[in-house]
């Protein structure tokens, strides 16, 4: 049987790079395997794709050695457009994805360039439009299209020539976790009844694991384990801990094997070592008011500190930082986007806000800074409110980092030392805390903010970026900041908020403590609470172990008692 | 930065119009039809009629508002920038309204009647021209006048279908841009300074956008070695109404270019003689251009 895709010794080094960003890669993929590829931002992962694709090197030039086969094309001697007809790709941002006017044209045109006829176009735009659930949007502009709605279009139209291998550069990191869990499952839909082979890169592999025939962990260019999903977890006890899932991580730290590759098997586990009997956990272990008492513990020590002074947040004491009363945000000729929102935020208070894509969580943000005016109802700020965007580098406008922000800003987040860095010069994570330097600003321009706000800001992101991303935010709402943060991303939002508000169709749907309002969710919740069905609360997997083991020493006593 | 954000709106949205309707290389050749006769005419009495014919057929295919967006931010500044270099390096002109002295390498600057006359001419005739392009890209499909492109010069749709994707991606960059600005403690960029750094951020970031775009198309096979099928479709009675007004503007003003039928003379001094015939010809392309609109049987979204 010969192998869809494979590579031979594959080296890389990007014109610009000073290290090869792949290094002595050898691989392959057989027909029909469904293989994710995981690593920390910067293990070579996107380059592996890239090179699959047949665009490294013949689109970004740069020194290549080695042989990578697709489909029986070499990569060194077809052009991405010929490896196209055998390899469907689909990469980070789906902005850029899209090149036609319509969906329509934008499936056709795949189909167009294979040279299909009419009939077989048109069934082939149908077909693809029905399987990905997006037949509605078929004559709909492209450039009316939400983020979400621009993914799956863009994943039909890698799928619409019906290719032997799918190619995926974190499809899921703008879909909300419906959307998310939907593709992935469509992925697994399409790889058993198309034998299509699928490499997907992604950072949450909690959501793909138990899709995944094969794990392939990267690390500084090179594969560092290459086996099942419960092998690459095994591994990444070991290896690799950033790389676990919520689930394996629980179960790691009560000492349990084997690391579940998905809830079900966390369950299994649990039973067979009598920590689970019925749907859940029925203990409730409260946990609900454990970060709300340290934010509060940490803003009662000696005096605020210099960074809480530069941030400016609780000199409003008792006033809430931010109110919205009744807020409608109505288009013209349009749909409504907020329906009458009424929402509070006080100083030092850290708010994860969530809800599915186009529920309107970015337009209540920027209602929330000011960039946009309610058609009915009132903003009322007690302070500035600094809100980070999704893209960081939509705000750097200068040749020099220390040009875009105060010194004490660039403390602030770390970058101190950075001050004659060209902004794109930084990593990933560097630019996103440049971002929030200049948004938070110094002591002098605009005033400190009273509110931090930042719009999926973990977008990319690996689960170690988004640990400190999260310490960080809680220091600064510690610091009296108010932080609210829209993400999609449930884990993230357990490690650093207290209080969650869900939002759907532009209207609060729940808003309180984030262990009630998360912990018995399907979709909006982290994979620990799914494992515990919810139980006392625990969202993070070190919570859910702390209830575990409550409940190992509660069955202990019970047999001390009995014995 | 408000051209390149009002850019991305001059954009094609299917409208309930005829000019929707019919297929989009007649709605571009269509609009085509007038820029080329406000190019081969240089009679203010007719460059305004074909201007009167462009608007009025702007607002019947509903892309009025488009078209007046667009001829604020951009079409109205190049204009005058037209009239204004025209006064300035014309040589020809007998009535001197001002003597401005040596301007170094311009020498001599007199500012003529006949000058300003001639630049406002040359103003019309581009200002129509410009209108009668807006009208084709907010009223024929690109992708399925791409589609057509392709079977005749692959490489040179290739270039076009990046282009039209560009302008709506570089747009929309400008749009968010402006928005990350106004984030900034301070209210971010103000005046023209500020403007002119989000515009050089918004340029130095299209490289890379283009870059990501031609790697997509490139993907999806564009430029591989298949050949775009033809398909074969019988012309719609809007098709043919359309097609019917474009040959009859476009034959009306070469015959009016070729015949001497509308005379006009900028230099030495102004002459437009005023005829009946002048009168009819404005009137037939006013008639002609909107003809093909009074049918909007079935014309739905």
């Amino acid at each position: 049987m010969s192998n869809v895709l494979s590579f031979e010794r594959v080296s890389y080094r990007y014109p610009t790079g000073t290290e090869d960003a792949l290094r002595d890669v050898s691989l392959t993929v057989a027909p029909g395997e469904f293989c994710v590829v995981a690593g920390l931002s910067g293990s070579g992962k996107s380059t592996l794709l890239r090179a699959a694709a047949g665009l490294v090197p013949h689109f970004h030039g740069g020194s290549f050695s080695g042989t990578v086969t697709v489909g029986g094309l070499d990569t060194r001697e077809h052009t991405p457009a010929a490896i196209g007809a055998v390899a469907g790709t689909l990469l980070q941002d789906p902005e850029t994805q899209i090149v036609m006017n319509t969906v329509r044209a934008e499936l056709a045109l795949a189909l167009e360039n294979l040279g299909g006829g009419a009939a077989g176009v048109a069934r082939g735009v149908e077909e693809t439009s029905l399987a990905l659930g997006i037949g509605h949007l078929l004559d709909r502009p492209t450039g009316e299209l939400s983020g979400g709605e621009l993914q799956r279009v863009a994943l039909a139209a890698a799928l619409v020539a019906r290719p032997s291998l799918v190619l995926l550069d974190e499809p899921t990191s703008q879909l909300d976790p419906v959307a998310g869990d939907e593709l992935i499952w469509q992925l697994r839909r399409l790889n058993q009844e198309a034998d299509t082979a699928v490499l997907l890169v992604e950072h949450r592999l909690e959501r793909c694991l138990a899709a995944a025939d094969r794990v392939i962990a990267m690390a500084d260019g090179g594969i560092v384990c290459d086996s099942d999903p419960q092998g690459f977890l095994e591994w990444a006890v070991e290896n690799e801990p950033a790389l676990q899932t919520p689930g394996a991580r629980m179960l790691d730290l009560l000492g349990l094997r084997p690391p579940p590759t998905g809830v079900k098997q966390a369950r299994a586990t649990l039973r067979a070592n009598g920590l689970l009997t019925g749907p859940g956990v029925s203990e409730g272990t409260p946990t609900a008011s454990a970060k709300a008492d340290r934010a509060r513990s940490l803003l009662e020590r000696a005096g605020r500190s210099s960074i809480g002074r530069l941030l400016g947040g609780g000199e409003a004491g008792d006033r809430p930082a931010l109110t919205m009363r009744g807020v409608w945000h109505e288009i013209r000729d349009g749909p409504a986007i907020l329906r009458g929102v009424d929402l509070q935020l006080r100083p030092g208070e850290p708010v994860v806000l969530m809800g599915r894509n186009g529920a309107g969580k970015s337009t209540l943000l920027r209602h929330g800074a000011g960039l946009l005016a309610p058609t009915r109802g009132r903003v009322e700020r007690s302070g500035r409110v600094a809100l980070l965007l999704q893209n960081p580098g939509d705000y750097f406008l200068h040749e020099r980092v220390d040009a875009e922000a105060s010194p004490a800003a660039l403390e602030l987040v770390g970058l101190a030392g950075f001050g004659e860095r060209h902004p794109c010069d930084l990593s990933g994570g560097q630019r996103q805390r440049l971002a929030l330097a200049i948004v938070l600003g110094g002591e002098g321009a605009g005033g400190a903010p009273i509110v931090l706000a930042l719009d999926e800001p973990t977008r990319g992101m690996d689960r170690a970026a988004k640990r400190v991303l999260a310490r960080w935010l809680s220091d600064r709402a510690a610091d009296g900041l108010a932080v609210v943060v829209a993400t999609h991303d449930a884990e993230f939002a357990a490690d650093f908020a207290t209080r969650a508000v869900l939002l759907a169709d532009g209207r609060v749907i729940a808003d309180g403590p984030i262990e009630e309002i998360l912990a018995g969710g399907w979709y909006f919740t982290t994979e620990a609470a799914r494992i515990l069905n919810g139980a006392g609360g625990a969202l993070r997997p070190e919570q859910g172990a702390t209830l575990l083991r409550a409940r190992m020493a509660g069955d202990r006593l019970a047999e001390a008692v009995r014995s | 930065m408000n051209t390149l954000v009002g850019a991305s709106r001059i954009a094609y949205r299917r409208r309930a119009s005829p000019l929707h309707a019919a297929r989009a290389p007649i709605a571009a050749a269509y609009g085509v039809a007038f820029a080329v006769s406000a190019l081969v005419v240089e009679n203010p009495l007719l460059l305004g009629a074909l201007l009167i014919a462009v608007l009025a057929v702007a607002c019947a295919a509903k892309v009025g508002r488009q078209i007046s967006s667009a001829l604020r931010l951009t079409v109205l500044p190049l204009v005058l920038l037209t009239v204004l270099v025209n006064v300035i390096v014309s040589r020809g002109g007998l009535t001197v309204f001002a003597r401005l002295g040596d301007w170094g390498v311009l020498g001599q600057v007199n500012l003529t009647v006949e000058a300003v006359v001639y630049g406002l001419v040359m103003a019309l005739r581009l200002l129509v021209a410009m209108l009668a392009c807006l009208l084709v890209v907010c009223a024929a499909d690109p992708d399925e006048l791409l589609l057509a492109f392709r079977r005749i010069s692959p490489h040179s749709a290739l270039t076009a279908t990046l282009a039209t994707r560009l302008i709506g991606v570089i747009g929309e960059d400008a749009r968010r841009l402006a928005e990350a600005q106004r984030c900034r403690p301070d209210g971010g960029a103000r005046g023209a300074r500020g403007k002119l750094a989000v515009v050089r951020a918004t340029v130095s970031g299209a490289l890379d956008r283009s870059l990501d775009v031609a790697a997509v198309l490139e993907m999806r096979g564009y430029g591989g070695r298949g050949r775009v099928p033809a398909t074969c479709r019988a012309l719609s009675r809007h098709d043919i109404a359309f097609a019917a007004a474009a040959a009859a503007v476009l034959g009306l003003y070469v015959f009016v270019a070729l015949g001497g039928s509308a005379p006009f003379q900028a230099y030495p001094l102004v002459s437009l003689p005023l005829s009946g015939a002048g009168f009819a010809i404005a009137a037939l392309t006013i008639a002609f251009a909107l003809a093909p609109f009074l049918d909007r049987r079935g014309i739905e979204l």
